[in-house]
């Protein structure tokens, strides 16, 4: 093998390395800094220790916005799946004039930038109707999230036969029954995925929820950074870290279990 | 309601929107009838069958059955069933959960709910498959599942579109036997679509055959396949051989040509390949293809009629391609028909 055909065999592999690098890398990075004995967050890590990860379970701001955005995360996906699935059974069953445009429009959230909503939010609705910052935030992550969850649920939708709903009517069921009967239990792969996908996406949004906080409501991923701006610690790794293995732990497991990538 | 109009449809009108695909149907059906709904692809057959069962809003016109008036009754409370040329099975329930569905939804509970469903499944030859999901099963075990789930149900009318469309010949020829047996047994009345002759021919006591939304002709076996009204239905049923009648002289695409002997008064005549006489008579053709199937022997002639199709016995001594034969149309052996188009 001369040294011309080498550098070609080695570009792949070394374009390949560097890609994953740069996408786990950070990661490896912060998982390693968690560990820290230090007082500051750095790299490579001081010593090794377990405090930090320990500290991030007694910060009480932690606590309570850890619970702000499990409540989001969970209740945002509820209400997106409760508009979503309706709103995709429609689109996929009737031929509803104008689709493709509804379509656009409920995909919008995830093609226009989240500091655009998050402002356009704030400046039309939260302060023109003096609506709590709780709600607010509730209803910015339900329309961040209806995006996913009606374009999953919309995908099991269209590998659903319709057929299977007439011939449910015709052996003594309902519309709607039908509906809950034959539809609803071959699409829940699809409505979980959904609901896996949403939570994931609501837990780790930022700009909406940056405009949106207020005094002492704030999401998760917005106390980290008003933490950081205080503290210096590696606590703020180490929740990183958390997380992280948390949002793998998901989607691991839906993957395994519902054949997740199916639907995204 | 007379015996014989158990089912009726009164002037059916039936439209996707503005465009009517079935216009102005009339249609009476006894009951415990075995109808056989035959037509082209496009004819409005599933049209009709969907109306039947309330699938499909009826533009104007009445559906009767059972002496009640069923044209605005929903499909969940009409008692007709429909076996899905799809079959249409619930992907996420057992066979055995599948068949019981719409017992359940009727109230049926326990052990009411198991016999029933286990003497569904024994009648289409399933007992032993209760436990496997839709896709664990052939397209012939699905297909009897779909119809032991709409038989259970005992409907006062069984519809089935295009129900043996799906399956290899010989499964066909057992299933159609299978349906036969059914239906004798249990005396549902029954309709099922079709595009194979064969199959209407063999399992109808009366069929229908459809032509552009409209019926072309109703009748037994017998007089679809020896009488046919039109050429629509002769092509239909394999006359091969169909030329329009004027002044009791065959027009043919050389003219006008007289037949041997007088033809009886008819818009048209038809005759299938085997009611032609091979090597005697006053026409003659070239022989121009030949296909051999088993018992007999099939011509293609190239004649100043245009193309004649011709069948004789195998036994008969063989003809080279581009012999000159003889031949006749005999006009005593021809169906007459009294619409040409
Ligand atoms: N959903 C629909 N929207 C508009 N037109 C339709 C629709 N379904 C059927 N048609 C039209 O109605 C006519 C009858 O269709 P139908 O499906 O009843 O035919 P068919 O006899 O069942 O044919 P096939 O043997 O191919 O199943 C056709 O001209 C068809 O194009
Ligand atoms: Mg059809």
């Amino acid at each position: 093998m001369n040294s011309n055909t080498l550098a070609r065999s080695l570009f792949i592999p070394i374009i390949l390395f560097l890609v994953i690098a740069f996408l786990i890398g950070p990661f490896l990075i912060i998982v390693a800094a968690s560990f820290s004995a230090g007082d500051t967050l750095a790299f490579p890590p001081q010593g090794f220790s377990l405090r930090w990860i320990a500290k991030v379970f007694t910060v009480e701001s932690f606590r309570a916005s850890f619970g702000m955005s499990l409540f989001l995360a969970i209740g945002g996906t509820a209400a997106a799946l409760v508009l979503g699935i309706p709103a995709s059974y429609a689109l996929s069953r009737y031929k509803l004039p104008g689709a493709e445009v509804i379509r656009t429009v409920v995909s919008a959230p995830i093609i226009v930038p989240g500091i655009i909503v998050g402002l356009a939010l704030l400046r039309y609705i939260v302060v023109p109707f003096q609506v709590g910052i709780t709600l607010a935030l509730f209803l910015a992550h339900t329309a961040l999230v209806l995006p996913y969850a009606v374009r999953v649920v919309s995908a099991s939708l269209d590998n659903l036969r319709s057929d299977i709903e007439e011939a449910a009517v015709l052996l003594g069921s309902s519309r709607t029954g039908a509906f809950f009967r034959v539809v609803m239990p071959n699409i829940r792969g699809g409505i979980l995925s959904a609901f896996i996908l949403g939570f994931v996406t609501s837990f780790n949004q930022v700009p909406v929820s940056l405009f949106l906080s207020g005094p002492g409501v704030r999401t998760l991923p917005v106390d980290m950074i008003a933490y950081m701006e205080i503290v210096f610690d590696p606590s703020v790794a180490a929740l990183s870290a958390l997380l992280a293995f948390l949002s793998i732990g998901i989607v691991f497991a839906a993957e395994r279990f519902l054949g997740f990538s199916r639907y995204v | 309601m007379s015996d014989a109009s158990y089912l009726s449809l009164q002037k059916l009108t039936l439209a996707y929107g503005d465009t009517v695909a079935v216009p102005d149907l009339d249609l009476d059906i006894a009951k415990g009838e075995l109808i056989a709904l035959l037509g082209p692809s496009g004819c409005g057959k599933t049209t009709t069958m969907r109306a039947v069962a309330g699938l499909l809003p009826v533009k104007s016109g009445h559906v009767r059955l059972d002496g009640a008036d069923i044209t605005h009754v929903s499909p969940n409370k009409r008692a007709v069933g429909l076996v899905f040329q799809s079959y249409a099975l619930f992907p996420h329930l057992s066979v055995y959960e599948n068949v019981a569905f719409g017992l359940k939804l009727k109230g049926l509970r326990g052990a009411e709910l198991d016999k029933k469903v286990r003497s569904g499944l024994t009648s289409v030859g399933l007992s032993t498959f209760a436990d496997r999901k839709p896709a664990e099963l052939s397209g012939g075990q699905q297909q009897r599942v779909a119809l032991a789930r709409s038989m259970v149900m005992e409907p006062k009318v069984l519809l089935l579109d295009e129900p043996l469309s799906n399956l290899d010949a010989r499964l066909r020829l057992e299933m159609r036997t299978e349906l036969q047996r059914v239906q004798k047994e249990t005396g549902v009345t029954m309709i099922f679509v079709t595009h194979d002759q064969a199959e209407a021919l063999a399992l109808a006591d009366r069929i229908v055959v459809m032509k552009a939304g409209k019926i072309e002709q109703i009748g037994s076996p017998e007089d679809i396949y020896n009488r046919p009204v039109s050429s629509f239905v002769a092509d239909f049923v394999g006359f091969e051989n169909i030329f329009p009648l004027e002044n009791g002289r065959l027009r043919t695409a050389s003219g006008l040509e007289e037949l041997s002997s007088q033809p009886p008064s008819a818009a048209g005549l038809a005759w299938r390949p085997r009611m032609v006489s091979l090597g005697t008579g006053p026409f003659r053709g070239t022989v121009r293809g030949t296909s051999f199937a088993g018992d007999s022997r099939e011509y293609l002639l190239d004649t100043p009629l245009g193309a004649i199709k011709a069948e004789v016995e195998a036994s008969a001594p063989a003809h080279p391609l581009g012999a000159e034969l003889a031949f006749d149309l005999p006009a005593h052996k021809a169906a007459p028909l009294s619409t040409f188009s």
